[in-house]
């Protein structure tokens, strides 16, 4: 879910791809034998004829179907994949479809994870640049050797646009539908040309979205949108506190409701199945079940805070240490110190969770919003007794994710093959959560409290600075420990601390995972950064205070070794007006702050302006970002997802917050755990910093400046620093 | 058995009076554009029209939509201003994850229904009711905007 996590992974897999390219990419080959790609109900496979890798499939009508290896839950990636794919082939967008791949990790496996396919970590686009160029490209090479050949022509001589090879010396041309039989029976090339960055035609451009039109009409095919020929419906009751099991229950109220069809108790708590969504959960409701909590997690969030706070009081594991802290304390002139809490936060997701399970002689079928292909394939063989290749998955639709999907233990996957195993696989089962059942399953960004100091020379100088952290592990106990945790150190947990962009020359970041709290927890849209941007970029917003220095000068004299920070820090700043007096009005107090952070290898500045009454009431009016993620492939995508990212990290900067009291999670629907609303959401300007270098994941970024900077600019406007999240507003009363 | 009319067609549903309109539009009719989001009224995706007045499905039971015209966004094209918006929709590239839009939409024609020409703070009040985790609100307010105008 990191970048730096996954980055000796990464870093080798790319080398190999790199050395690659010079001899022919490595496209994995169609394979004939398996079933159409992302095949789901209503989305029917035209005519193909000419299938020159695993991503591309040439119609005779002159379709062009790109297949996706990643999930579309928003985030703009199957316009995205598609673009990549279609320049290089120099496709008419207007003719290009896209489907969801099958679960396949010898053709789609993610490149930057190794041989695991899914989505997540801002991958997508990264991983795909170079294979989906390659992809395009030789289908091109391959059209035109058609061509060539059957007009007796010399390659060089034809050109393509808009899905036709033409010949100017002679006019002739036809359209790739025309060429795909001819096509297919070119040998596929060892090497091909990739296009001259100016030459590209679609990458850089706004080409529309490939999913806006069936999700404004009603015709999207989401999880939750699936009826399969005499499918249940389930909904579960789950235990009330982490860790409580099942000690015995009574389903005859349950049973008496009208449409429901059975009851069966699974290890995840008690299903009752259904004709329809309705009557399931009315017989659920009407359950009687006793809990078994006498193994149950007991503990409150505030509980957690105070056990944070005496583990902080020791060193933990070393993270990194460059130079020496102890010496550049001992002779600051000025030290700072703070601490921050941050809670528990839930994905919620528009849609809540769900999956639809069938199983038969053949294996299993999957649909489901698919973000762990692979992980999710080992875990159902694993509980069926078959083998992973015989569930078969169709990738569908995700009404948001923001990590939730990419479970790292295929939770809610498992729990409706629970279901269909209990009842022996008579029936295809649809698992649904209801809002309740979706906000209190756990699987939170963890509670995190850490602890920073900072030391100040005699000259203002910034020489030292301590970051502890103390939080839950994401990958310990799961099957990501092994790609994620080294020396005890679960990256994810230091992700935007330990590799903090500023030139300072004694630093000292540790770490303390507490293995007791039993609260499930799990990556939540940028994951570390989530937490270490906010603590970070306010303190050293403190510091530039404490110096008396301008928070962005402070920030551009730290920044000697990292021009891609600066640059978006600049571009940010001088389009916000950085240094022009805010429009004042009366009984409202103004500020402007600033934050930079990269995450997953792209860079990204936000500035906000706020507005603050006497009451303390807080309006966020205006955020200006700038965001460098490398090439640009579809610009209008990018601005999008900084202004979604960009209210998202409101959401939990203004209301988020998951607590636990004696276990029991308090939040059960958006009353009590909102998201903003319209009337909350700031206007929001982008800007993108121009770049020929390899695209970077665009998804969660966005996120992490977005606290920090609201943060500091209320400091500016209130002199009140805010060491908890969400805000608390009464704090800034005048 | 309850008559129903859905998007100008008449329909016959064997289901019990106190289910909500969202899981017979859902599971009984299999008109699954109309989304399930919090079963609370609280969030807007499953938001329909009855007799031209916007409703949350998943708070009304089927009994309360007898003899009433429901609208959904599966025909949110059949009418001028359904179109504008849709198209708006489309050219600003309002969707992300998509499953709250159909909700959206429907509160913004009824919107537009009452007020053709709706300022921030009108659209702010008349969509307040509907989340939008990927928080498209940005695009949703200037989509709003662009089909008041195009109805002009």
């Amino acid at each position: 879910m990191n970048d730096p996590a996954i980055a000796n992974l990464s870093r080798r897999r790319f080398l190999q791809a790199g050395a690659a390219l010079t001899i022919g990419f490595y496209l994995p080959a169609f394979a004939t034998s398996a079933a159409e790609p992302g095949k789901a109900g209503k989305f029917a496979a035209a005519s193909d004829t000419f299938v020159p890798n695993a991503f591309l499939r040439i119609g005779e009508d002159n379709s062009v179907t790109i297949i996706s290896k990643h999930l579309e839950m928003g985030q703009g990636t199957y316009t995205g994949l598609a673009t990549i794919l279609a320049d290089e082939l120099d496709a008419d967008w207007n003719l290009v479809r896209v489907e969801g791949a099958p679960a396949d990790a010898s053709r789609y496996n993610n490149l930057i994870w190794g041989r695991a396919q899914g989505t997540g970590g801002s991958t997508a686009i990264a991983n795909s640049w170079e294979q989906l160029r390659t992809a395009g490209a030789t289908g091109r090479a391959m059209l035109v050797a058609a061509a060539s050949q059957r007009w007796k022509v010399s390659a060089a001589e034809l050109q393509v646009r808009d899905n036709v090879v033409s010949h100017s010396g002679s006019g002739r041309s036809a359209t790739f539908g025309e060429l795909a039989a001819d096509a297919a029976k070119e040998p596929v090339p060892a090497v091909v040309k990739l296009k001259d960055p100016k030459d590209f035609r679609l990458i850089g451009k706004e080409s529309k979205r490939k999913d806006s039109f069936a999700k404004t009409n009603g015709t999207a095919q989401f999880t939750q949108d699936v009826h399969l020929p005499g499918m249940l419906v389930a909904v579960v009751a789950h235990p009330p506190r982490f860790g409580a099991t099942v000690k015995s229950f009574d389903a005859s109220r349950a049973k008496a409701v009208q449409g429901v069809v059975d009851v069966v108790q699974i290890p995840q708590g008690v299903a009752v199945l259904a004709h329809d969504t309705w009557s399931a959960k009315k017989g659920r409701d009407a359950l009687a079940v006793t809990w078994d909590e006498s193994n149950a997690f007991k503990l409150g969030s505030e509980e957690i805070f105070t056990r944070y706070r005496e583990m902080a009081k020791t060193p933990g594991i070393p993270v990194t240490h460059p130079g020496n802290t102890d010496e550049a304390f001992a002779q600051a002139a000025k030290v700072l110190r703070a601490s921050y809490e941050f809670p528990y936060l839930a994905h919620a997701p528009m849609e809540p969770l769900n999956c639809v399970i069938k199983l038969d002689a053949d294996g299993c079928e999957v649909w489901n919003g698919e973000q762990m292909h692979t992980g999710d394939q080992f875990s159902l063989a694993n509980l069926f007794g078959i083998k992973p290749d015989h569930v078969k998955i169709n990738m569908l639709y995700a009404g948001g994710s923001f990590g939730r999907r990419a479970s790292k233990d295929s939770d809610y996957v498992l729990e409706v093959a629970q279901i269909v195993k209990a009842i022996k696989g008579r029936a295809p089962v649809k698992l649904v959560w209801m809002r309740e059942d979706d906000m209190r399953a756990g699987y939170y960004r963890p509670l995190f409290y850490p602890q920073l100091e900072a030391a100040i020379d005699s000259n203002n100088k910034l020489i030292g600075w301590r970051h502890r952290l103390v939080g839950q592990s994401i990958a310990m106990g799961s099957p990501m420990e092994q790609m994620l945790v080294k020396d005890g150190i679960d990256r994810v947990s230091v992700e935007g601390a330990d590799n903090l962009p500023y030139a300072i020359p004694n630093m000292m970041v540790d770490l303390h995972t507490p293995t007791e709290i039993r609260v499930p927890v799990l990556w939540w849209r940028s994951v570390g950064s989530t937490h270490t941007a906010f603590s970070t970029e306010t303190f050293i917003d403190e510091v530039a205070t404490a110096t008396g220095k301008d928070p962005v000068a402070l920030r551009l004299e730290l920044l000697t070794e990292e021009p891609r920070h600066v640059g978006v820090l600049k571009l940010a700043t001088e389009k916000a007006g950085w240094g022009k007096p805010l429009k004042q009005a009366s009984g409202v107090r103004r500020g402007r702050g600033v934050a930079v952070h990269k995450s997953f290898n792209t860079y990204v500045a936000q500035v906000a302006e706020v507005s603050i009454k006497n009451d303390g009431a807080l309006k966020v009016d205006r955020i200006v970002a700038a965001v460098d993620c490398g090439t640009a492939v579809n610009p209008d995508v990018i601005r999008a997802q900084m202004e979604g990212a960009i209210g998202f990290a409101l959401s939990a900067a203004l209301h988020g917050e998951i607590t636990l009291k004696e276990g029991r999670v308090e939040q059960s629907n958006f009353d009590g755990y909102p998201p903003i609303r319209i009337n909350e959401m700031p206007m929001v300007e982008v800007h993108i910093v121009p770049s020929t270098a390899a695209p970077t994941g665009i998804g969660e970024p966005g996120v992490p400046p977005l606290a920090p900077a609201v943060a500091n600019a209320i400091a500016a406007a209130t002199g009140k620093r805010l060491y908890r999240m969400p805000f608390n507003t009464a704090e800034l009363a005048s | 058995m309850i008559q129903l009319n859905v998007n100008g067609k008449p329909y016959q549903v064997d289901v019990a009076e106190d289910m909500p309109l969202l899981w017979v539009l859902r599971d009984t009719l299999q008109m699954t554009g109309t989304k399930f989001g919090c079963g609370k009224g609280l969030c807007g995706a499953c938001t329909v029209h009855l007799d031209g007045d916007l409703i949350r499905s998943c708070q009304t039971p089927v009994s309360a939509a007898v003899g009433k015209k429901i609208s959904t966004i599966e025909a949110v094209d059949s009418d001028r201003i359904g179109r504008a918006v849709q198209e708006a929709w489309r050219k600003l590239e309002v969707v992300q994850c998509g499953y709250c839009q159909s909700g959206q939409m429907m509160s913004a024609v009824a919107l537009l229904n009452h007020n053709r020409k709706p300022t921030d703070a009108d659209i702010d009040k008349a969509m307040s009711g509907n989340i939008c985790r990927c928080a498209t609100y940005v695009r949703i307010r200037a989509a709003i905007h662009a089909a008041a105008k195009a109805l002009a």
